[in-house]
């Protein structure tokens, strides 16, 4: 268990600044997220924590210890890849044992701690086998065992579920979770899923463009957004946006309520629109449609539990409610949350 | 003639696109000239040698006997052809070893990133593409007797004695280190190149992981690099031995005569044909297992 620390990083790729000062604290035992667009740099900032890649300012530290010019091997953190990387020349047995032999254990001590670890992940019977002849939630497993066996400090995780069917990726992050709670261990976990994120994290950092946009729980994240940003990204359908004046007016779509929800002792804003589509979605229906005055022309998404008696249909006005407390204001220049 | 007419195609060009969408045909017709290539040049040749190894065929004769297997008996005797035997044997194998060693450390080299690689590179790749004739009088130049570069470079440096002064092709030892070292010139590059593009065929992944698993350089190149590159590698041993048989017909100077040599000077230009295909049929078991042997574990290796 460690905590790991990131100071001023910054690594450029031909001028243009992949990951651009960041600093982030991860405490002991943490599981963090880290979460983002593609090309938003998350990759690139495991990678320099992990050593594989160069910072060109700043430093990585791992229990307040600076460990920027050491190679991966002599920081003790293991990492999964997207694509596993198992070795495939190897059997699983040698795969999980290639990190306890490079590390000058031999006999067996190995044999003894491989077998450990597959139990762990219930993969004994797969021992003898080729990584080719496994699925991809068997491949998986045999990733985490080898990532496992040598109890690192830290573990990275870079994108480890996304290549899983939808079914076996639900319980494949319940168990994740369940192990990285059982062992404790610090783990950073890049991934450009929200759900894996919200699900997951005990902390996420948003990052677009190299920079941090908000670090806080997921709680925190989703509903107080730093920036339009956050706002946007995480959420789906995203956070409405209304332009007024300097400022841009935020609400979830969920908290766009109509005037039959309409709870008492609230502060209400009245948000009228013109319904331009119903979208049906098992529990829930998506109500699209454009505001009317006096708000600006924008397009927002209420979405409305299914079951009651309310019907909406294409071509009505509508009169909506959001509650005072459940809307966040940003400045249009900056994009910041204001109070 | 109606519009209609003009596009509808003759019964004959329909027929023949037909013949061209079915695959079964489409694939024989593509297979077609190779196979004609290799029954007409390779075959072919091949029969009529079986055929003269059994028979008292020269230069001169119209009528062939069979003689059965007495050509072989004859070989078997000859001391020569076993002289030519460990001669073809240790000229294959140092030949192999080093073409395999320097091409991997050469792709080992070239793998990285660096400035005016693509020079290196071209540079490398030169031997292949010059003409062995003109790569062989080069060779002969800077092994001659006299002026050899080699000689004039080291003497100049004060690296060779007074009375020191090498006949490259003339000393028996020296004569076959020379003959080697032209053939690694020239397998060297298709070598690197066929070794690189298996190293370029691991994803970075595998490099990554390895290293997060702390592996070394050594352990990295015999536990990952080596064995992953194996398949890749024995192709290119193969290939390479066929090319030393085929088209360099054991070199060039009769000072290191190897099997396929003396084939050539006891059945051309000896004028005994039957001895020289008897000879020249000798390998031809043993080239056929080594070849079976190595396409096997190669792709007993190959993976997924």
């Amino acid at each position: 268990m460690a905590t790991v620390e990131t100071r001023e990083l910054r690594k450029r790729f031909d001028g243009v600044a992949a990951v651009d000062g960041i600093d982030l604290p991860v405490r002991e035992g943490e599981f963090l997220v880290l979460l983002g667009p593609s090309g938003c740099g998350k990759t690139t900032l495991l990678r320099m924590i992990a050593g594989l890649e160069t910072p060109s300012t700043g430093d990585v530290l791992i229990d307040g210890r600076v460990v920027t010019p050491l190679p991966p091997r002599d920081r003790n953190i293991a990492m999964v890849f997207q694509s596993y990387a198992l070795y495939p020349h190897l059997s699983v047995a040698s795969n999980i044992a290639f990190p306890l032999e490079a590390r000058g254990m031999r006999g067996a001590a190995v044999q003894e701690r491989v077998k450990r670890a597959a139990a762990m992940f219930g993969i004994e019977r797969l021992l003898k086998r080729k990584p080719r002849q496994l699925s991809g939630g068997e491949r998986q497993r045999v990733a985490l065992a080898r990532a496992v066996v040598r109890e690192p400090v830290v573990f990275l995780l870079d994108e480890p579920l996304s290549n899983l069917d939808a079914q076996l990726r639900s319980a494949a992050r319940d168990e994740l979770q369940q192990f990285q709670r059982r062992l404790g261990t610090t783990t950073i976990y890049v991934t450009h899923d929200q759900i894996e994120a919200l699900g997951l994290g005990d902390r996420i950092a948003v990052l677009d463009h190299g920079r941090i946009h908000q670090l806080g729980t997921p709680l925190e994240i989703y509903a107080d957004p730093a920036d339009t940003f956050v706002a946007t990204f995480i959420g789906s359908p995203p956070m409405n946006l209304v332009e007024t004046g300097e400022t841009i007016t935020g609400f979830r779509p969920e908290q766009l309520l109509p005037a039959e929800a309409r709870p008492g002792g609230e502060t209400m804003n009245a948000f009228s629109f013109d319904v331009s589509r119903v979208e049906y979605l098992g529990a829930d229906s998506l109500v699209y449609g454009t505001l009317a005055p006096p708000w600006p022309p924008s397009r927002v998404i209420a979405r409305l539990p299914v079951g009651g008696d309310l019907t909406m249909t294409a071509g009505q006005r509508r009169e909506f409610f959001v509650c005072e407390r459940d809307l966040r204001r940003f400045d249009r220049a900056s994009g910041r949350r204001v109070p | 003639m109606s519009v209609e007419a003009l596009h509808r195609p003759t019964t004959a060009a329909r027929r023949g696109r037909a013949l061209l969408d079915d695959e079964r045909w489409l694939g024989r017709l593509l297979l077609a000239p190779a196979i004609l290539y290799i029954a007409l040049l390779v075959g072919f040749p091949f029969l009529v040698g079986l055929y003269y190894s059994v028979s008292d065929a020269t230069v001169g004769t119209r009528v062939l006997n069979f003689v059965g297997l007495e050509n072989f008996r004859l070989v078997l005797a000859n001391e020569t052809f076993w002289q030519s035997l460990r001669n073809a044997v240790a000229f294959t194998l140092i030949s192999q070893v080093l073409v395999v060693v320097l091409g991997k450390v050469l792709a080992m080299a070239l793998y990285r990133d660096f400035r005016g690689k693509w020079l290196v590179r071209f540079l490398i790749l030169l031997p292949w593409v010059a003409p062995i004739s003109l790569g062989s009088i080069g060779w002969l130049w800077i092994f001659d007797p006299v002026y050899s570069i080699i000689n004039w470079t080291a003497r100049a440096l004060g690296l060779l004695g007074l009375q020191v002064w090498p006949i490259w092709l003339g000393q028996p030892d020296l004569a076959m280190a020379s003959v080697i070292m032209v053939n690694v010139w020239r397998l060297l590059p298709l070598a690197t190149v066929i070794i690189l593009a298996g190293l370029s065929s691991i994803p970075q992944d595998i490099h990554d992981a390895a290293a997060m698993d702390g592996a070394g350089f050594w352990r990295h190149l015999f536990r990952i690099n080596i064995p992953l590159v194996m398949p890749i590698m024995l192709v290119a041993l193969l290939f390479d031995m066929i090319v030393i048989y085929v088209l360099t017909r054991g070199g060039p100077y009769d000072t290191t005569q190897v099997i396929a040599s003396m084939a050539f000077f006891t059945g051309i230009q000896g004028g005994d044909l039957a001895g020289g295909a008897a000879i020249a049929l000798f390998l031809f078991p043993v080239l056929m297992a080594v070849a079976i042997l190595f396409l096997t574990l190669a792709r007993r290796a190959e993976v997924a």
